[in-house]
């Protein structure tokens, strides 16, 4: 099953709002660079080559402690720990357009939006999609990381507080609509939401990195709610046969 | 640290959290066949979603109000499904008419 409906064009549609909610994003990664002594073309190598807010935060702050090369490592390896698990996803969505080389070069922007656009598609996504989507992202995170950097009071607060929701926002227009249709994607909604709750304001959970409670929440629902609510067989033949 | 140092550790994130994301997409191709896997699979991304946006989206704002109001307009605006840009837009106007009111 190629899906032939989605082109260059509804890719970039796709990526637009992500693009955004990067820039503002981003823009206060720049900002706190700069502050921690990192150089404005350091802090955008860093965006241009990692493409992970949490994962750059993290090593924003190692870098700033003078941490070790080791150090920097796992603690990327434990924070970015949840793309394996959209890789693994996203493996499954691909259609035969991506072969070797551009499956090594579309590695590099699986992010947590990147992924969930291209993972709630119906079907299988092409390449022509695929790299629609992530060029505004892509250029919407180095950018704004580069407008922080070098002019941090270029926007007032008031804006970047208001384009602090945006990525926020996105996420619920990708989930409410399925949520209305299917029961199994409700439940799924509800019991993440729940779970990462619980592990957000409980004490004791304080010790787990903010990576792995988002992780922990989505593999405790989704296996709950896969043995609760299988895909019926045509969902699951549109979603693996090619 | 000197830049050099700097730009090594820089390259050491990119290539951890490149070869995260790279492995699986490479190495695993065949289609999987079980029903109960699938099914994960499928759930994953709503699941990844929903944890990712509770309960962090009423600290996204840098007031916890404003950006109540700016989910409770999303949540409107995603139920009478609108697109994704038109959610994000309208979310972001409501934070900003209502952090000037308040």
């Amino acid at each position: 099953m190629k899906s032939t409906s989605l082109n260059f064009k509804n890719g970039i549609k796709d990526g637009l709002p992500i693009g955004l909610g990067y820039l503002s994003v981003s823009f206060a990664f720049g900002v706190q660079a700069v502050l921690l002594g990192v150089p404005a073309f350091m802090a955008v190598f860093m965006s241009m080559t990692n493409l992970t807010s949490a994962g750059q935060l993290a090593g924003l702050t190692i870098i700033a402690a003078l941490g070790t090369v080791l150090e920097i490592a796992v603690t990327q390896l434990v924070i970015n720990a949840r793309y394996f698990l959209m890789s693994l996803t996203l493996s499954q969505k691909l259609d035969d357009s991506f072969s070797m080389p551009h499956r090594l070069l579309c590695s590099a922007f699986v992010t947590d939006e990147i992924f969930a656009v291209a993972a709630a598609k119906d079907g299988l996504i092409n390449r022509r999609y695929f790299y629609g989507l992530v060029v505004l992202p892509y250029v919407g995170w180095a950018t704004g990381t580069l407008l922080g950097a070098t002019a941090g009071s270029i926007l007032p607060s008031f804006i970047t507080n208001a384009l602090g929701i945006a990525l926020y926002a996105m996420f619920i227009a990708i989930i409410v609509p399925p949520s209305i249709k299917e029961r199994g994607v409700l439940v799924a909604v509800a019991m993440g939401a729940v779970i990462s709750t619980i592990l957000y304001y409980v004490p004791i959970f304080t010790v787990i990195p903010s990576g792995f409670k988002i992780i922990i929440s989505a593999v405790v629902t989704a296996s709950i709610v896969a043995w609760l609510f299988p895909i019926k067989e045509k969902e699951e033949s549109d979603n693996g046969l090619s | 640290m000197d830049l050099a140092k700097m730009a090594l550790m820089i390259i050491v994130m990119a290539v951890v959290t490149y070869l995260i994301r790279m492995i699986p997409l490479v190495f695993f191709r065949k289609k999987i066949t079980s029903r109960y896997v699938k099914s994960l699979l499928y759930y994953i991304p709503y699941a990844v979603l929903s944890a990712m946006t509770f309960p962090y989206i009423f600290y996204s704002t840098g007031n916890v109000w404003t950006a109540v109001i700016g989910t409770a307009v999303a949540l409107i605006a995603a139920t009478c499904r609108q697109s994704l840009i038109v959610v994000a837009i309208l979310s972001c106007i409501a934070v900003l008419v209502f952090g000037f009111i308040i």
